[in-house]
């Protein structure tokens, strides 16, 4: 293990002494290959901390450029880089915290047509992104693919995370088969969100990636976490894996990727 | 106590401070196999104490914690598990 820096001893010495890391966990996080859907609320967090830990490799995905009313919980931007991309944004926040990451930013859409060449070489991929449709699109795609999902959602004072292990636990269709209607799901005019919100729950994300990582520990496999923060309330619910899920059952009726209907407004 | 025991490693950590001292000595039981013994040279008095308590803790063996002059001690640790 003498393999590490000076540098590196003293960045990651606090994990080094902790039986379930170790060195040996130290070396896994710097090997590791994390996938981050959306550079937003969740995904700030999530890559802050993934960074810190010395997550060797972290891409994320986005779309957007930073906005004066992201800044209110995206903790990754800032006033300097208002109007760039967010992935530029939150690529250098990350590499000047930890200058061992590697942070691959993509500036675009996560789609149907590329979701599965991007995520086939990462090793667990992170949903937080601000949509049903592509809740749904990451869910099928990582199930298809074999790949760990940590997925997160937040919504004015509750938050959600869930940790699907494909051809294991549950996966996101075993809890909600399918999208809501456009109608009675809440739009960015109607939802706002406390800022710390996201702080919490990526933080939750966060935490269950390196677990699953370091192999250490009990994830959120067919369970999910609701965190209500007006009432600072933790409750576990069981989410039984479906033997009729049409993606993840014994029989699946979605065999390839959907046309996801992405007429959802995106929130800022 | 056992005396006389042959270390397989040895790692010298003096100058070093904790958390430091025990990173490094961490780092080279992690390095180790099972049933080998680590000679551990230091001069931190407070690592003399507190690295048997943690490898204790870790689940290792403390073979021998040695004063050997005015400013270094000399601990032994075999390793039980990994």
């Amino acid at each position: 293990m003498s393999e590490f820096t000076e540098d590196q001893l003293q960045r990651y010495s606090r994990h080094i002494i902790l039986p379930e890391v170790g060195g040996k966990g130290q070396k896994k996080l710097l090997n590791a290959k994390v996938f981050i859907i959306g550079a937003g609320g969740l995904g700030c967090p999530v890559g802050y901390y993934l960074a810190a830990a010395g997550v060797g490799t972290i891409a994320m995905i986005d779309n957007d450029e930073v906005e004066l009313s992201n800044l209110q919980r995206q903790i990754a931007h800032s006033v300097k880089t208002l109007g760039k991309p967010k992935v530029e944004s939150a690529k250098n926040t990350f590499e000047s915290l930890n200058p061992d990451v590697n942070v691959i930013a993509l500036k675009q859409r996560i789609s149907k047509n590329n979701i599965m060449e991007f995520i086939k070489d990462y090793d667990i991929v992170v949903d937080g992104s601000d949509n049903f449709p592509t809740r749904y699109l990451v869910n099928d795609a990582c199930v298809m693919a074999g790949k760990p999902l940590v997925s997160g959602a937040i919504l004015r004072f509750e938050g959600q995370v869930t940790t699907i292990i494909p051809g294991d636990g549950h996966c996101y269709r075993c809890l909600f088969e399918e999208m809501p209607p456009a109608g009675l799901v809440p739009s960015c005019q109607e939802a706002g969100v406390l800022g710390v919100l996201p702080g919490v729950v990526g933080g939750l994300q966060a935490t269950e990636v390196l677990k699953l990582i370091l192999g250490k520990g009990d994830v959120l496999k067919n369970e999910l976490l609701i965190y209500n923060a007006l009432k600072t309330t933790f409750r576990k619910v069981k989410v039984p894996k479906n033997p009729d899920c049409p993606v993840c059952g014994k029989n699946p009726t979605i065999t390839e990727l959907l046309d996801y209907d992405a007429e959802y407004c995106t929130m800022r | 106590m056992e005396e006389d025991i042959k270390p397989d490693k040895k790692i010298n950590i003096k100058g070093l401070i904790c958390p430091y001292t025990f990173v490094k000595a961490k780092l080279a039981i992690e390095d180790m196999e099972v049933g080998e013994a680590l000679e551990i040279l230091l001069d931190y008095e407070e690592a003399s104490r507190s690295i048997p308590k943690s490898m204790e803790d870790h689940g290792q063996k403390v073979l021998k914690v040695e004063k050997i002059n005015d400013t270094d001690w000399v601990l032994v640790i075999r390793k039980e598990k990994e």
